[in-house]
């Protein structure tokens, strides 16, 4: 308790940067206005756009028929894709963490691919296999299956293009946990079901659902691939992004930021649901941070 | 444990929640029947104008409640869309050679062209020059499209009607210069292209460069999008520069054969393919600065917002779009040869 000067509080040994002060000053201001340059003011420059005709308008905009159908649509796309993704990416997590068996790293590179693949291509890749002149394009529509151009074809793009969010978080968290805890519940004669609902899974929930936030938020965002699947028949097959982009090109500026504000706000959900999470539980998220 | 039990029945809940969510949300099945029509780019609030004309005509007629849903886009991404099974049941878009390429799968009858007045074409417009107000570079004709430092904006012809037309026009007019051969036209062509910074895929995105961002001094453009973009942002910001000679450009429409038949909405697509040829639509058409076939029928106000100017055919000039097609648009045509992307 005799240490009251600051320098013997902390001794250089301990001290994490030997900078001083003023340029630690510099590189916190640098990146701050970064942030602000193209973060903040981008995002308050979408809302100063969206409000410049005034609040009615605005919710004019957000009310309009075609915004409410762009909205549903999205939901409804996000709302198909994000549960399949979890599914899937848990099952795909669990037997590579989990499991020794040949193939295994090319899994993880399939499971990649749409990180890597961009997304005009796979909307194309989706009308060469569903479009009328595709593979099995006109045998479906023989038979009135519509696949692109209508919704199932927008939650194929959104799906492919969400599809290692889930997967990408989990599989470094359940490799480092290891097998030590599922044997040991094997061993005290738990079922498989049992090993998974009461051991794997509250190990990794945490992990799981920041995996499927960022899944959502770009489920919600995703523009290219849809947009060529998509038809853009509106009230019927636009998206939000799209719908965006529509009514710009359509010389409606205000009401395309409003609808931009609309789903930026759906992504600032998001995206403070995600600052909630770590805060909370930040020594299990950088836990699996730390790949 | 009792937390992990509590876990694992959450997640059975949330599954059962969005399956039921899911349900709720799915688009219920349509009551009244529906219209498709594919247009292509700057038709935007003309088809938005005519469908609300022809749904109430349609309803005094039959009393039915019917819908009708627009999609549009570059005339040759939608004719495109449409070949790889776009549901369309009318397309109206820029130029009968992306009709001709819905027609070559099938999906279409050949003779779609003689089966409406017109050829297929209830309007018509032209390509004419947006410029900053007070026209600072001063272009008065083609000829000044090629001077150095003048950007020139217009859309990709791969993609986008407008720009083919775009192309054709300042082609047919350096064909007409004193000594003019195709060679002088393709080289005119040639340093057009170099002055020109980015090509969009379809008109309205052009427009939205050039008018909203700024870009560019010069656009080529329809009329009717020339005529828009000064409504939209006020005739100090902008004015229209009528060349010596233009082109006549005729935006073709068609029923898709194949899909009315199957739609069973075959009557309905006709209908409303008539009722463009209407008094009433002829109106609406010359209102939203497309010209009117039959401009008796519109109000005389709108009529004489159209320059009288000298306009060419395709057929004329360059017999027919499918030569054109093959000449200058195909892989390794003429516009392949003489636009290096990147290269000024």
């Amino acid at each position: 308790m005799a240490m009251t000067t600051p320098t013997l509080q902390a001794p250089p040994a301990l001290a994490t940067t030997t900078e001083p002060p003023a340029v630690r000053r510099g590189l916190i201001a640098g990146a701050l206005a970064f942030i602000a340059l193209f973060l903040v003011m981008p995002l308050a420059v979408v809302l100063a756009e969206a409000l410049r005709r005034g609040v009615g308008t605005y919710f004019e905009a957000i009310t309009e028929p075609y915004t409410l159908a762009a909205v549903k649509l999205t939901l409804i796309a996000a709302a198909v894709a994000v549960p399949l993704n979890l599914v899937f990416g848990l099952t795909a997590a669990w037997a590579i963490a989990k499991f020794e068996f040949r193939g295994k790293s090319l899994l993880i590179t399939l499971i990649d691919l749409p990180f890597s693949v961009s997304p005009v291509i796979a909307g194309l890749i989706y009308t060469l296999m569903f479009g009328a002149q595709g593979w099995v394009g006109p045998w479906l529509i023989e038979h009135d299956v519509r696949i692109i151009f209508a919704l199932p074809g927008i939650v194929l793009a959104t799906v492919f293009v969400t599809f290692p969010f889930v997967a990408r978080e989990l599989i470094p968290l359940m490799q480092d946990q290891g097998t030590d805890e599922e044997e040991a519940a094997a061993l005290l004669g738990a079922s498989g079901w049992q090993i998974f609902f009461r051991v794997t899974l509250p190990n990794v929930k945490w992990a799981l659902l920041y995996g499927v936030l960022l899944c959502n938020a770009r489920a919600m965002g995703e523009f290219g691939a849809v947009a060529v699947v998509s038809g853009h028949i509106r009230g019927v097959t636009n998206t939000m992004p799209l719908h965006i982009e529509i009514l710009y090109n359509e010389y409606k500026f205000a009401a395309s930021f409003a609808v931009a504000s609309l789903l930026a706000l759906l992504a600032v959900v998001t995206l403070v649901a995600k600052v909630l999470l770590e805060w909370r539980f930040g020594h299990e998220l950088a836990h699996n941070r730390g790949r | 444990m009792k937390r992990n039990a509590f876990m694992g029945g959450r997640i059975r809940n949330w599954i059962a929640a969005a399956i039921l969510a899911l349900g709720a949300l799915a688009p219920a099945a349509a009551s009244a029947q529906t219209l498709l029509n594919v247009s292509y780019d700057p038709t935007r609030e003309l088809y938005d104008a005519i469908n609300a004309a022809f749904v109430a005509d349609w309803r005094a007629k039959t009393g039915q409640a019917i819908r009708v849903n627009q999609a549009h886009g570059g005339s040759g991404a939608q004719a495109r869309a449409v070949i790889d099974g776009l549901a369309a049941d009318v397309v109206t878009l820029a130029l009968a050679y992306d009709v001709d390429a819905i027609a070559a799968r099938g999906l279409i009858a050949a003779d779609w062209q003689k089966r409406l007045p017109h050829n297929s074409a209830p309007y018509t417009s032209t390509i004419v020059f947006l410029v900053k107000r007070g026209n600072p570079k001063g272009i008065k004709d083609w000829g000044d499209l090629i001077k150095p430092g003048v950007q020139v904006i217009t859309p990709n012809p791969k993609t986008s009607g407008g720009a083919r037309w775009n192309y054709l026009a300042a082609w047919a007019w350096a064909k007409r210069q004193p000594n003019g051969s195709d060679a002088t036209a393709k080289s005119f062509v040639q340093a057009l292209y170099k002055n020109v910074p980015v090509l969009d895929t379809g008109a309205r995105g052009s427009t939205v460069t050039f008018a909203q961002r700024g870009i560019g001094d010069v656009l080529l453009a329809w009329e009717n999008e020339a005529f828009r973009a000064i409504n939209e942002f006020g005739r100090e910001k902008f004015e229209i520069v009528v060349p010596t000679i233009s082109i006549l450009a005729e935006p073709s429409i068609s029923v898709v054969d194949r899909n009315v038949d199957r739609r069973r909405t075959r009557a309905l697509a006709e209908a409303y393919l008539n009722f463009l040829y209407t008094p009433d639509a002829q109106a609406i058409i010359a209102a939203n600065h497309y010209r009117p076939r039959e401009p008796q029928y519109a109000k005389p106000a709108d009529i004489a917002q159209f320059p009288k100017l000298e306009l060419l055919t395709v057929d004329q000039e360059f017999g027919g779009w499918a030569k054109v097609q093959t000449t200058h648009f195909a892989d390794r045509g003429v516009f392949d040869q003489i636009y290096t992307p990147g290269a000024r």
